[in-house]
């Protein structure tokens, strides 16, 4: 077997070494009943390196691949061009074969490279300090509701309607169990702030409350300004959570820092990371330095070693479960190295100009997908502020128009239907996400294919 | 005749004097050892390795949202951030590089053909929410993986979507207390042995459950007695790591497993340590209720500095209504995601969805490519090889370290060694600094908690003969300089990339972000 | 003044009803470099044997317990930016806060200066 370096003859002199008879007499501790005698039946033996390939091949051509078709699908994840460069660097043997680096001495690269991406998101989400992350976006999103009540000592957290609703559901699966309460509600197409519910979380804050949490841009692609929510919820002692899904949107519009969020979390898979049908992608996690010691996750650090000379290690690692067990911080042990590796590898090729200039594609493609696509007939573009996400109001039922436009080899987008199955006031929605990736061409076969559809 | 124009010729004997050590050098590089500076100092917020094609420009429809302010972040060529990268990798120890010991991390061989596999763009560039006949070769992949892992662990149904294996506990504890509820049953209280990692306390308490601490006897395995006296209607739950942190199986498993369920609890076993026994023993013939697998350990998916990993948990019958949302299930040829929507007859008992998609697909391929690969009867090689290796590293070295558990029978992927013996003032830490000169990264030192100074070595099955030996030959060095009380050794290393570095200091003033330097007033 | 000890290498420092309440020397040297630690704040009513403050080296966080019940007062402010104080001067300025006592009965039984220095040797 090609992973298996030992030969029959070594394995042979190695048991005579230990004293072992035969390999059984290794696994003599094992109850008898539980012995296997032989190779596990009804699975499949060994196999080449070609045959694998060919068998994997086979399952990945049943596979409509995004990149070859006219592919308008977000809420959450997001097809963006991929620098060849970044999936170099992550394919080294150091950094793809390392562990966590527990060593420093000899891991000072990973360590590096965690403080870099700190140090980048923090700036993107306009805040102090950024951990070196966590599994995903809605995973980050809940331990931040996590992290507020830690903070505040209360523990009802209202959550937006814009909120996308795998975070809600997650959210809803662990409330279940930590007793914290959730303020939820359904969300609206309004016309020109559709899933926007900022009155309503106004309204909601109160001396209970630990945390709004609000995505911005919102599910539907909404965009709003959170300035007034965070003075809201710090006049109450509570704390605003912001969750951004779309970090290239941070090229463009205002972090939600800079709008006075106190704990920001998102996903990064933007920034390097592939679609990979849902993960493995990075969740993104930042908050004011006076939070810090509430923060969930690994956090990297610079000092000096021994002959002066500046180096990082992990730190704080007091909040992490290996120290802290049942009391720490929470029970996450992993982050997402390799992805948190691709994100800064991105980001450092792309550059605050680079960023910003990304961002500004993805607008000007998306303003004028969304115009076009307003023409057509039985088509309303519900947004009024977006940045490269948008949601249609059809004259039809979505899901079978993205049917319909799956069928003819175009992704259209998302029907809010899928997403919010129970919501009769949804079912007609449409979301559409358009990237720098996204051609005029693609559009164009869009907005004819959804002509035919409607019509 | 022309004499040597050039003046080049070979010139060794003071290069060979021992005494000719070099000084510092002007960059602070040590030929191949490079120092790189942050990509903060080295970048800038104008320079960028990224072009774009051009377009229209359009009115803004942000909403008066712009961001005008300075972002701070820095950029570089591709060709500086290609090199900036390179450079960091080389601080790096990898298993690339050579035998990465960590016990209870299992740092095998990462397959390259893993890699090609996951980023075949049928599995790579496709959309979670893309419509289900879009991607029926993706569920099925899902669905491939999942009976593999049933079948391996002899268990009844499988949850794909826990990103790693503290999510996968979560996931595991959220089905017992779901089906604890459902009988209406409400317990209280967690058991978990001492030795346990310390994600299993954690994730308890996470759930909201109390933990208690099971003592080990002296013989390194859970004190089946104390466990049985605990248990007792509040008990809802007893996690178990098998094999155990002492790198020993668990002989009374199936007593104990029967034990927790004649009083009404349930069994969680902490699969962490299952590639000691893959394709060699069931846990489900054990009677556990749940286990999370980490794909990142016995299935081969690379560590990648600290993740991402992947921690899918198979369950009995009597926990699997239970598994989280969304799930892939066949129906005839046709392969479905149970979704919130599509749960509401057969899965209403679900606890519901813990991450936003299906979990770690990249980590799925991978493990899949690896399985496939080994077979049925690859994988049984592999726990048998992995346990030769780790008792052959017991069996070489428990003359000059000492074993504490070496009379317990034979160890299983691991090999556990303690402090004792070792000259006043030398520790655990002081053999680890010792190993990293030698070229080794060291093994997983200080855990588990039951054993003073503890070093848990675990080799796996993708070392060689050779490997092993020069690895227990460098161990036995350090080893031997320890016990004879050799002070050096506090002050290594001293060849690494760096020298110890000072953790009470970046705990006390923590520097966690680049602050740009304020300019002089 | 009177100063009492702890089993939890606590001392107790009383004066009318008020007590200042740290950690021993030997604590600090076992604990080894202390990085971080958390006082309760004024107006904290603290219970004997709870949880009152943390302790955090590189390594370790350890729990201190209330040596006797009370409100507290003052939490020891000048810890927060210089954790090394609980090493440097544990029985001095290194003290983490000072309370009302609630109960003054509950110093019976608490080991004065030679007991607490022979319960050390002991260990």
């Amino acid at each position: 077997m090609r992973y298996l370096p030992l030969s029959d003859t070594d394995r042979t002199s190695m048991l005579a070494s230990i004293g072992a008879p035969s390999i059984d007499a290794l696994f003599t501790d094992v109850p008898e009943a539980a012995r296997l005698s032989g190779v596990i039946e009804d699975l499949p033996l060994h196999a080449s390196e070609l045959s694998v390939e060919r068998q994997l091949k086979a399952l990945a051509s049943k596979n409509l691949v995004a990149g070859e078709v006219p592919f308008f699908i977000g809420c959450g994840a997001y097809r963006h061009h991929i620098p060849a460069s970044v999936d170099h660097i992550i394919q080294r043997g150091e950094f793809l074969t390392s562990y966590t680096p527990y060593q420093p001495e000899i891991a000072q690269g990973t360590l590096q490279v965690l403080f870099e991406f700190q140090s980048q998101v923090a700036r993107l989400y306009g805040c102090d300090v950024a951990n070196a992350s966590m599994y995903d976006g809605s995973t980050a999103c809940w331990e931040a509701i996590g992290m507020a009540r830690r903070i505040t000592r209360r523990s009802k957290a209202v959550l937006s309607a814009g909120l996308h609703p795998h975070y809600v559901s997650l959210c809803d699966t662990m409330a279940k169990f930590t007793g914290d309460t959730l303020v939820t509600a359904d969300p609206v197409l309004t016309d020109g702030a559709p899933g926007d519910d900022m009155a309503r979380l106004l309204a909601a804050i109160d001396g209970e409350t630990s945390c709004v949490v609000v995505q911005n841009p919102n599910i539907f692609g909404h965009v709003a300004d959170l300035s007034e929510l965070a003075d809201a919820c710090h006049a109450k002692g509570a704390l605003l959570v912001a969750v951004v899904t779309e970090p290239v949107a941070l090229g463009a519009i205002k972090s939600p820092g800079e709008m006075g969020a106190d704990i920001v979390v998102g996903e990064g898979q933007s920034i390097g990371v592939g679609l990979n049908f849902g993960g493995p992608y990075v969740g993104l996690f930042a908050c004011n330095e006076k939070h810090v010691r509430q923060m969930p996750g690994r956090l990297c650090g610079e000092t000096v070693d021994a002959a002066g000379q500046r180096g990082y290690v992990l730190t704080l690692s007091t909040r992490e479960q290996h120290i802290r067990r049942e009391k720490a911080t929470s029970n996450i042990c992993t982050n997402a190295g390799l992805c948190a590796l691709a994100f800064t590898v991105h980001m450092s090729l792309l550059g605050e100009a680079g960023l910003r200039k990304l961002a500004s594609v993805n607008h000007a493609r998306a303003v004028l997908a969304a115009e076009r696509l307003a023409q057509v007939p039985g088509v309303e573009l519900v947004n009024g502020a977006f940045f490269n996400e948008f949601t249609l109001r059809l004259s039809k039922e979505a899901r079978p128009v993205v049917k319909t436009l799956a069928a003819r080899g175009i992704l259209g987008g998302v029907a809010l239907g899928r997403l919010y199955p129970k919501l009769e006031g949804l079912a007609n929605g449409l979301v559409v996400a358009v990237t720098e990736t996204t051609s005029e061409e693609d559009v164009e076969q869009l907005a004819s294919a959804l002509e035919e559809a409607l019509a | 005749m022309t004499i040597n124009p050039s003046g080049w010729r070979p010139e060794r004997a003071l290069a060979a004097n021992d005494e000719n050590e070099g000084g510092g050098t002007f960059t602070g590089n040590r030929a191949l050892m490079l120092e790189e500076k942050l990509i903060f100092e080295i970048g800038d917020s104008k320079s960028c390795g990224v072009d774009f094609d051009d377009v229209p420009e359009v009115a803004s429809r942000l909403g008066g949202l712009e961001r005008s302010a300075p972002i701070g972040l820095p950029g570089l060529s591709e060709p500086e951030t290609v090199r900036h990268y390179t450079r960091l990798s080389r601080q790096n120890y990898a298993i690339d590089l050579g035998l990465f010991p960590l016990g209870s991390c299992t740092m095998k061989h990462n397959p390259r053909l893993n890699e090609r596999m996951a980023r075949l763009p049928g599995f790579a560039d496709v959309h979670p929410l893309q419509p289900a006949e879009t991607v029926q070769g993706a569920y099925e992949l899902i669905h491939v993986l999942g009976q593999w892992l049933i079948k391996l662990t002899g268990m009844n149904s499988v949850a794909m979507s826990p990103k790693a294996g503290a999510h996968g506990e979560l996931c595991g504890l959220l089905a017992i207390r779901s089906a604890l509820e459902a009988r209406g049953d409400a317990r209280k209280v967690v058991l978990v042995p001492e030795s346990a990692h310390g994600t299993n306390p954690a994730t308890a308490a996470f759930c909201g459950y109390s933990v208690e601490t099971i003592p080990a006897t002296k013989a390194g395995r859970v004190d089946r007695a104390a466990l049985e006296g605990r248990l007792a209607p509040d008990v809802a739950a007893v996690m178990i790591t098998n094999p155990n942190t002492c790198g020993l199986f668990e002989r009374e498993m199936v007593e104990i497993c029967e034990a927790v369920h004649a009083a009404g609890a349930l069994v969680y076993c902490d699969g962490a340590n299952f590639n000691a026994i893959v394709g060699r023993v069931r846990p489900g013939d054990l009677g556990i209720d749940a286990m999370h697998i980490n794909l990142h350990k016995t299935f081969s998916t690379p560590h990648g500095g600290g993740g991402p990993g992947a921690g899918p948990v198979v369950f009995s019958a009597a926990l699997s209504p239970f598994a989280p949302l969304p799930f892939v299930e066949k129906t005839g040829d046709t392969y479905i995601l149970v979704e919130e929507e599509t749960a509401d007859e057969d899965h209403s008992r679900s606890f519901g969805r813990m991450a936003a998609f299906h979990g770690q697909m990249g980590m799925f391929t991978r493990a899949a490519s690896y399985m496939m690969s080994h077979g049925a009867d690859g994988l049984r090689q592999v726990a048998e090889d992995a346990v030769l290796n780790a008792n052959y590293i017991l069996r070489q070295l428990e003359d000059v370290l000492d074993a504490p558990f070496g009379e317990s029978g034979p160890c299983m992927h691991e090999a556990l060694f303690s402090d004792e013996g070792l000259a006043e003032g030398l520790s655990t830490m002081d053999i680890a600094k010792g190993l990293i000169d030698e070229g080794f990264h060291p093994m997983t030192m200080y855990f588990p908690l039951v054993v003073h100074g503890a070093m848990l070595i675990e080799p796996t099955e993708t070392e060689s003969k050779a490997s092993l030996d020069q690895f227990i030959g460098a161990l036995r060095s350090v080893a031997e300089r320890a016990r004879a009380g050799d002070l050096s050794l506090k002050a290594a290393p001293f060849y690494a990339p760096r020298r110890r570095l000072d953790e009470t200091a970046a705990a006390r003033k923590p520097i966690l972000t680049w602050r740009d330097a304020t300019p002089a007033e | 003044m009177t100063t009492y000890y702890t089993r939890e290498h606590e001392w107790i420092a009383v004066e009318g009803d008020v007590a200042t309440v740290g950690i021993t020397d030997y604590a600090q040297a076992q604990l080894g470099d202390i990085v971080f630690v958390e006082v309760p704040g004024a107006g904290t009513t603290v219970a004997k044997g709870k949880e009152a403050a943390v302790v955090e080296s590189v390594k370790a966080a350890s729990d201190i317990y209330a040596p006797v019940s009370g409100e507290v007062v003052e939490g020891n402010a000048a810890l927060e930016g210089d954790p090394a104080l609980a090493n440097t001067a544990p029985e001095t300025e290194g003290w983490f806060f000072k309370l009302t006592l609630s109960d003054p009965a509950e110093l019976e039984g608490l080991m004065d200066d030679t007991a607490y220095k022979a319960f050390v040797d002991s260990l």
